[in-house]
């Protein structure tokens, strides 16, 4: 779960990380209380959007006043940056910066540990840095049994060749930001710029992090810290009932059994598809390993539901989970959903108990279902009901 | 022959009385791996009854930990169905008996604790499997995991794949075939065995005569892999690649499975596994009549 600057930065202040005073407004209205609560003076409108280059877009502006603020805040609000609306803003009190650095640590999948980036050189896109002066961008791995203690801070320090006098500043910073990624269960903690100020002080300006959904056991707030209003309908829903499921644009409607077959299955219905007038499919649904009436139902219910739908495909490999038992979750689905089912099915059914599976559905005799005999043909099929209706 | 596991691997079970644990164990011992006993502090001392592959009772002793297991039974394998908060801490306790396969099961497990028990495992006799993985089966002689035993038998093709459904569809694709070892490696961002680790084991297998390599979207082992391949492997490798269509920025139902930015895509992994001549089927029965028409051909 990617995190908003806004709440980025309350994480930073928890962990003791030093930040400015920042309010996140949605009206223009608090944004002018925002400023005012933070003293009435400069402040920084940011547009809170996860993504980047909102700078250069035009989501960022400078306030002298309340007044001003309110007003920069009317005209980032509801902006489109790079396809994300802007429904928040952050107010920042000013800053006099006299320096911008740049800070990193994150998963590396590749290496199995973590990385911890930085650089003297912040406040540019950290992409462009990497590839024009990747000399100037220290990157230092992290043992994660061990993690960036005081050692491992003066190496990276030592590395991107901070000045002597701020040395010992921003490695406490660093420590502060390393913290902040082990106590939240981050997989990235990024700071750009992290500034010196005027005065001398190491501050985080912006921020940006990434938290680890499986980990949501041990951190009961990071619910309240997703971003719910922003999510797809469908998607809010099949959260609800515990489904693995995507949104995706297209007419053909997914639901099978495990991760890998049902990223499968999207590719071979969207392949199958350019034969069919290019229809594609639908969504991701991942049922999962019990595919019990009532989950089925849930899948079906969310999937039918999704106007772009025109027809749907069932593939299902029983491995553990018995195909006539998926099989009864279907006709029990289409029993609970009633009228509500109206789009057709093309099911497909291989493994365990595969014979049993395809009787029930062969004696429900449920108009809207067909039975595919292989993947392949059930996506050709699907396609090709999906182009014609 | 087969990798990493066989007909003499003794398995014990962390999680046996729990419900995972208990419906595995039994299908388990249905395959005619040799379930030796399993690991519950809380129940220590007491024991479980399962039936075996020829239908008879089969009684096993609970122990309280994982090195009382092996020094009472000789188990040299353990699988793990904990759930994900106590995976972590069954991990290293199985680390530090001295285990020599470590297949965590468990979906969920954080990323942190993950690369932290990889970590600890550095320098150490374990080979870890997992974690959020279907496991490991050598069919005919034992089964390690919630792989199907039922699907296909012995034969000469070797198998290493991110997904478990997958890797059960490509095992019925190839039936007639059969298989040396499947392996299922999981979708995590961290696991403790590889493709590369997979791809060099069968290498040096003499039963394996054919790999298949299933991947998916998601970090650049399968760009890694392909490199291996070049350097080192000279059985023929066939591949698939799921998620052609998956959208930037999703996690597509495995923890690991996520296109971010331009990096981690189907198209670019496909890419690199054809630029070092492994032939990637478009659609999982593709890829299998391509392994079919090598196999004809040996």
């Amino acid at each position: 779960m990617d995190l908003f600057e806004y709440q980025a930065r309350d994480i930073f202040e928890k962990h003791g990380v030093p930040v400015l005073g920042g309010v996140v407004a949605t009206t223009v209205e608090e944004a002018r209380e925002g400023a005012e609560k933070l003293g009435g003076g400069t402040v920084v409108v940011k547009a809170q959007v996860k993504t980047g280059g909102r700078g250069k877009a035009g989501g960022v502006k400078l306030a002298h006043s309340p007044a001003e603020a309110a007003e920069k805040a009317g005209e980032i609000l509801g902006m489109d940056i790079k396809g994300h609306t802007v429904h928040r803003v952050m107010i920042a009190q000013g800053a006099k910066i006299a320096e911008e650095f740049y800070f990193s640590v994150l998963l590396d999948r590749s290496n199995r540990n973590y990385l911890a980036m930085c650089s003297v050189e912040g406040g540019m896109e950290i992409e462009q840095l990497a590839v024009e002066r990747p000399e100037a961008l220290a990157r230092i791995a992290v043992d994660p049994a061990v993690g960036i203690d005081e050692a491992k801070a003066a190496e990276i320090v030592d590395a991107a060749g901070f000045a002597e006098d701020i040395k010992g500043k921003v490695a406490e910073v660093i420590q502060g930001l390393w913290t902040v990624f082990k106590a939240e269960d981050a997989t990235l903690v990024e700071v750009n710029p992290l500034v010196k100020t005027e005065d001398g002080e190491i501050v985080a300006l912006d921020g940006k992090v990434t938290l680890d959904e499986n980990a949501g056991f041990r951190h009961a707030d990071h619910a309240e810290l997703e971003d719910s209003a922003a999510a797809d309908p469908l998607e809010a829903k099949a959260k609800e009932n515990d489904l693995n499921y995507v949104k995706l644009d297209g007419e053909v409607g997914i639901i099978g059994n495990g991760a890998g077959l049902v990223m499968s299955t999207l590719d071979v219905v969207a392949y199958a598809g350019e034969k069919h007038g290019g229809v594609k499919p639908a969504n991701f649904l991942d049922i999962g390993g019990g595919a019990n009436a009532q989950v089925m139902a849930n899948g079906l219910d969310v999937i039918l539901n999704d106007e772009q739908v025109k027809s749907v495909f069932v593939n299902v490999f029983g491995g553990i989970t018995a195909c006539d038992e998926v099989a009864n979750g279907i006709v029990g689905a289409l029993d609970i959903l009633g009228d509500e089912a109206s789009k057709p099915l093309v099911v497909r059914l291989d493994g365990n108990n595969v014979e049993l599976g395809r009787q029930i559905l062969n004696e429900r005799n449920h108009p809207l279902v067909t039975l595919a005999d292989t993947m392949d043909g059930g996506a050709d099929l699907a396609a090709a009901k999906a182009a014609a209706a | 022959m087969s990798i990493y596991l066989n007909q003499d691997s003794k398995i014990i079970v962390q999680g046996i009385t729990g419900g995972m644990g208990a419906k595995h164990t039994a299908l388990m011992l249905d395959s005619g791996a040799q379930i030796v006993g399993g690991v519950n502090a809380r129940k220590a001392g007491t024991t479980v009854t399962h039936k075996d592959a020829s239908g008879a009772d089969v009684t096993l002793p609970v122990f309280g930990t994982v090195k009382e297991a092996m020094a009472e039974t000789g188990a040299d394998v353990s699988v793990v169905f904990v759930p994900p908060a106590f995976t972590k801490d069954a991990a290293i306790e199985a680390i530090d008996a001295g285990i020599g396969l470590l297949v965590v099961i468990t979906e969920g497990v954080p990323v942190q604790d993950t690369a932290e028990v990889w970590s600890y495992l550095q320098g150490k006799e374990t080979r870890m499997i997992g974690p959020n993985c279907p496991g490991i089966i050598t069919p005919g002689e034992s089964l390690a995991g919630i792989t199907p035993h039922t699907i296909t038998g012995k034969g000469p093709i070797g198998l290493v794949s991110k997904s478990g459904t997958l890797t059960y569809q490509m095992m019925y694709e190839l039936k007639d075939f059969g298989f040396s070892t499947a392996i299922g490696i999981g979708g995590d961002p961290i696991v403790g065995t590889t493709h590369i680790d997979a791809l060099e084991a069968f290498e040096n297998d003499p039963e394996t005569k054919a790999i298949v390599m299933i991947g998916e979207i998601g970090g650049d082992a399968e760009e890694r892999a392909a490199e291996y391949i070049k350097a080192h492997v000279t059985k023929p490798v066939v591949g698939y690649v799921a998620g052609f269509t998956a959208p930037e920025g999703k996690t597509m139902g495995h923890a690991g499975a996520i296109v971010s930015g331009s990096a981690g895509t189907a198209a670019a992994k496909k890419e690199a596994l054809e630029a070092v001549g492994v032939k990637v089927g478009k659609t999982p029965s593709e890829t299998a009549d391509l392994m079919r028409e090598i196999l004809q051909g040996l």
